[in-house]
C-alpha cells in the first residue's frame, strides 16, 4: 500500500519535472512535421515537386492534419484547389 | 520567541487563506464553473494546448515561478525588524499574489489562453502593449543585472561551490541529449547528477585546492588584480563576463539541450532547498535573535519595504507563467483555484522559511544589528547571511556547517541561474518584437538581440559601484527590480479588475491590492529618485536616476490607463 503511493509520488514528481521537456521537444518534433509537409506539398507555393502525383495520394489520409497544418501555416482556408478541406 | 512559532502562524494564516478567502473569489467574484470548456480543450494540439492534470500543473507552476528571488528580498528587508517582512509575506500573499496570480490564469483561460501582454492590447489598446513590452523589458533588464550580481557575489563569498555549479552544465547537456535521442525519463539522469553536484559540492568544502577563490589567485584582499583594480573588483570583473559568455550560449541553443535538464536538476535543489529549511528548523528549533522592527532605520521601511520584497508577497512575473503557459493546461477550470492561489502560497512558504533562516541565525541582537547597520550594508549582506542562516538550519539535521554552506550556496546560484538564463532568453525575444514593432529588422535576429541582451546587462551590473568597487554595487539595482516587478503585478491586477467591472461583478478584490501597489511603487520611486539618486540627493548615482525617473514615469501612465479605462464604457466581454 505505502509502496503504491509512493511510486504514484514519483510518479506525479516526474511527470511535473517533465512537462516543460515534454512540450518542447513536441514542438520541435512539429516544427519537422511541418517542414515535411511542405515538401509533400510545395507545388501549391511553386516550387516543382516531381512526385507532386503521388504525394497527393497522401492527402485523403491526412486530412485532419493538413487542416491543423495550413491552419499553423497562416492559412485560413486550404490552398489546394478541387479538395475540399474547410 | 522560536523560529517554529512564526512560521506555523504564518503558515495556519496561508492555510486559511487558501481555504476560505481563495474560495470566496472563487465562487462569487471569479465564479468558476466545472463545466467551462477550457483552451487545453477547445484548442487541444498535444503541443501548447494539453489538459493536465492540477496536481502535475501545479508543480509545474510552483517550479516556474519559485526561484531566488523570494530568497533576496525578504534576506534584506528583515532589516527593518522582522515584523513587517513577516507581515507583508504572510498577508500579501494571501491577499495580493493569490488574487493576482489565481486571477490571471481564470483572465486567460476566459480569453483562449492568451497571455497577459494580448489581453492588455485588448482590454486597453495597442498603445499598452507597447507599454507592457517596455516594462518586461526593464524588468529583465533588472533582473538579468541583480541575479548576475547574485551570482558572482556567491562564488566570491563562497568559493567551494563553484566546481559544483560548474559541473551542472555538462551534465546537463548530457541528458538533455541522452533524453533527446532515447525517449528516456529524466528522473534517474537527473538524481545522479544532482549526487554528482553535491558530492563535488562536499569534497570541494574539504579540499581547498578545488575551491575556485579567484581573490586568494590574485594574491588576497587587498592586493591590486587586473587593470590596476582591487583583487574583489577584478574577481567580480572576471565572473561577470564569464557569465555573461555563458548566458549567451544557453540562450541561444535550443531549450532541450540545456536550459530544461538544468531545470530539471534545479528542480530537485528546490524539494532538497525546502526540505533542509523547513526539516532543518524543526529539529533545530533556533530562537529569534533578531529585532521585531528596527527603530533606528537610517532608511524608512515605509513604502521601501513593499518594493524591497516584491517576489514572495506579490509578483508580477507570475502573471507571464499563469497566462503563458498555465492557463493553456488547465484541464477544469475550477483547477485554477489550486494552481494559481497555492503557487502563489508556495512561493510564499519559501520566502516566509528564509525570513526565519536570516533572523535566527545571529547568536545575539547585537551581532544581527551590527551586521544590518544601514539599509546599503543590509542589500549588500543580506544573501550571505541567508546562506550562513540556512546552513545553520541545515546543522539541526546533523550536516556539518562548512559542507551545508557550500550546498546552500549551490542552490541559490543554481536558482539564480536558471532565472538569469530564462530573463536573458525573454529580453531576447522582447527586442526582436520590438524590432518587429519599430521596422528594425537587424534586431529579430537571433545574435544580434542576443548581443544587445548580453552587453545591455553587463554594463548595467557593472556600473553601480558598491563599498567593495566596481562591480559589487549590483544590489542597488534591487529596488529597481522590485519596483519594475510590481508595476507589472499592477497591470496584471488593473486587466482583472477591467474585467472584473465588464462582467458586473465587484472587482475591489483585484482593484484595492493594485491600489495600494501602485500608490506604494510610486511613492518609492518619487522618494528615491527625487532624495536620493538626483545628482544633488544623499547617494547620487545618474545611472539610478535615470531608471527609477523612467520606471516612475511608466508607473504614472500605468495609473493615468488604468483611470481612463475603468471609467470607459465595456471593451471586453
Amino acid at each position: 500500500m505505502a509502496l503504491d503511493k509512493l511510486k504514484k509520488l514519483i510518479q506525479w514528481y516526474d511527470e511535473v519535472l517533465s512537462m516543460p521537456h515534454r512540450l518542447e521537444i513536441a514542438r520541435e518534433l512539429r516544427d519537422e512535421d511541418d517542414l515535411f509537409l511542405l515538401l509533400l506539398y510545395s507545388e501549391m507555393i511553386g516550387i516543382p515537386n516531381p512526385v507532386y502525383y503521388y504525394t497527393l495520394e497522401l492527402y485523403p489520409y491526412m486530412l485532419e492534419k493538413f487542416h491543423d497544418w495550413h491552419l499553423r501555416m497562416g492559412m485560413d482556408k486550404s490552398p489546394l484547389d478541387g479538395f475540399r478541406c474547410c | 520567541m522560536s523560529g517554529i512559532g512564526i512560521a506555523i502562524v504564518g503558515i495556519i494564516v496561508f492555510f486559511l487563506g487558501y481555504r476560505y478567502y481563495s474560495k470566496l473569489i472563487a465562487e462569487r467574484i471569479y465564479r468558476l464553473d466545472p463545466n467551462y470548456v477550457t483552451p487545453a480543450h477547445q484548442y487541444k494540439d498535444g503541443v501548447d494546448f494539453v489538459p493536465t492534470n492540477k496536481f502535475v500543473l501545479w508543480g509545474h507552476h510552483f517550479t516556474s515561478v519559485a526561484g531566488a528571488a523570494p530568497i533576496v528580498g525578504p534576506a534584506i528587508a528583515v532589516y527593518w525588524g522582522w515584523l513587517p517582512a513577516f507581515l507583508w509575506v504572510v498577508l500579501g500573499t494571501v491577499f495580493a499574489a493569490g488574487v493576482h496570480d489565481f486571477g490571471t490564469l481564470v483572465l486567460s483561460v476566459r480569453n483562449k489562453g492568451q497571455s497577459v501582454g494580448t489581453l492588455a492590447q485588448n482590454l486597453i489598446g495597442k498603445k499598452a502593449k507597447l507599454l507592457f513590452l517596455f516594462i518586461i523589458l526593464i524588468l529583465v533588464l533588472m533582473v538579468n543585472a541583480v541575479f548576475a550580481w547574485v551570482i558572482a557575489n556567491l562564488f566570491i563569498s563562497f568559493p567551494a561551490s563553484v566546481l559544483s555549479v560548474f559541473i551542472q552544465i555538462p551534465l546537463a547537456v548530457w541528458i538533455g541529449y541522452s533524453v533527446y535521442k532515447k525517449k528516456g525519463s529524466m528522473l534517474v539522469p537527473s538524481l545522479i547528477a544532482l549526487a554528482v553536484m553535491y558530492l563535488t559540492a562536499i569534497i570541494s568544502s574539504r579540499v581547498s585546492f578545488l575551491q575556485i577563490d579567484l581573490i586568494a589567485w590574485m594574491g588576497g584582499e587587498g592586493a591590486t588584480g587586473m587593470f590596476g583594480l582591487s583583487t574583489t573588483s577584478s574577481a567580480f570583473f572576471i565572473w561577470i563576463i564569464i557569465l555573461m559568455i555563458y548566458v549567451y550560449i544557453a540562450s541561444t541553443l535550443p531549450v532541450w539541450k540545456l536550459l530544461q535538464p538544468r531545470d530539471y536538476i534545479n528542480s530537485h535543489q528546490l524539494v532538497v532547498g525546502l526540505a533542509i529549511l523547513y526539516l532543518g528548523l524543526l529539529f533545530s528549533n533556533p530562537e529569534i535573535t533578531a529585532p521585531a522592527t528596527n527603530s533606528g532605520a537610517d532608511v524608512s521601511w515605509f513604502p521601501l519595504l513593499f518594493i524591497t520584497i516584491a517576489c514572495g508577497a506579490i509578483s508580477g512575473f507570475h502573471g507571464l507563467v499563469s497566462s503563458g503557459t498555465s492557463s493553456k493546461q488547465l484541464d477544469k477550470e475550477t483547477d485554477a483555484r489550486f494552481v494559481g492561489y497555492l503557487g502563489a502560497v508556495g512561493e510564499g512558504a519559501l520566502a516566509l522559511v528564509t525570513i526565519v533562516a536570516v533572523i535566527t541565525f545571529f547568536p545575539s541582537t547585537e551581532q544581527f544589528t551590527a551586521t544590518y547597520s544601514s539599509f546599503t550594508e543590509a542589500s549588500g549582506a543580506g544573501l550571505g547571511v541567508f546562506v550562513n542562516g540556512a546552513s545553520q538550519l541545515a546543522g539541526g539535521l546533523g550536516i556539518p556547517a562548512d559542507i551545508a554552506t557550500t550546498i546552500v550556496s549551490v542552490i541559490v546560484v543554481s536558482f539564480a541561474a536558471t532565472t538569469l538564463d530564462t530573463s536573458v532568453r525573454l529580453m531576447r525575444y522582447i527586442i526582436s518584437e520590438l524590432g518587429v514593432e519599430y521596422k528594425i529588422p537587424a534586431l529579430t535576429k537571433t545574435h544580434v538581440a542576443t548581443s544587445v541582451a548580453v552587453v545591455l546587462s553587463a554594463a548595467l551590473v557593472l556600473l553601480p559601484e558598491g563599498p567593495k568597487g566596481f562591480g559589487s554595487g549590483g544590489y542597488l539595482l534591487w529596488p529597481l527590480f522590485g519596483t519594475s516587478n510590481q508595476l507589472l503585478a499592477g497591470i496584471s491586477l488593473l486587466l482583472i479588475s477591467i474585467w472584473l467591472k465588464n462582467q458586473g461583478r465587484n472587482y475591489m478584490i483585484a482593484f484595492i491590492p493594485m491600489v495600494f501597489l501602485l500608490f506604494m511603487t510610486l511613492l518609492a520611486m518619487f522618494n528615491q529618485v527625487l532624495f536620493k539618486w538626483a545628482w544633488y540627493g544623499s547617494e547620487a548615482s545618474m545611472l539610478l536616476f535615470i531608471f527609477g525617473a523612467i520606471i516612475f514615469v511608466f508607473a504614472v501612465w500605468i495609473i493615468l490607463t488604468a483611470v481612463s479605462t475603468l471609467y470607459k464604457k465595456d471593451r471586453l466581454t
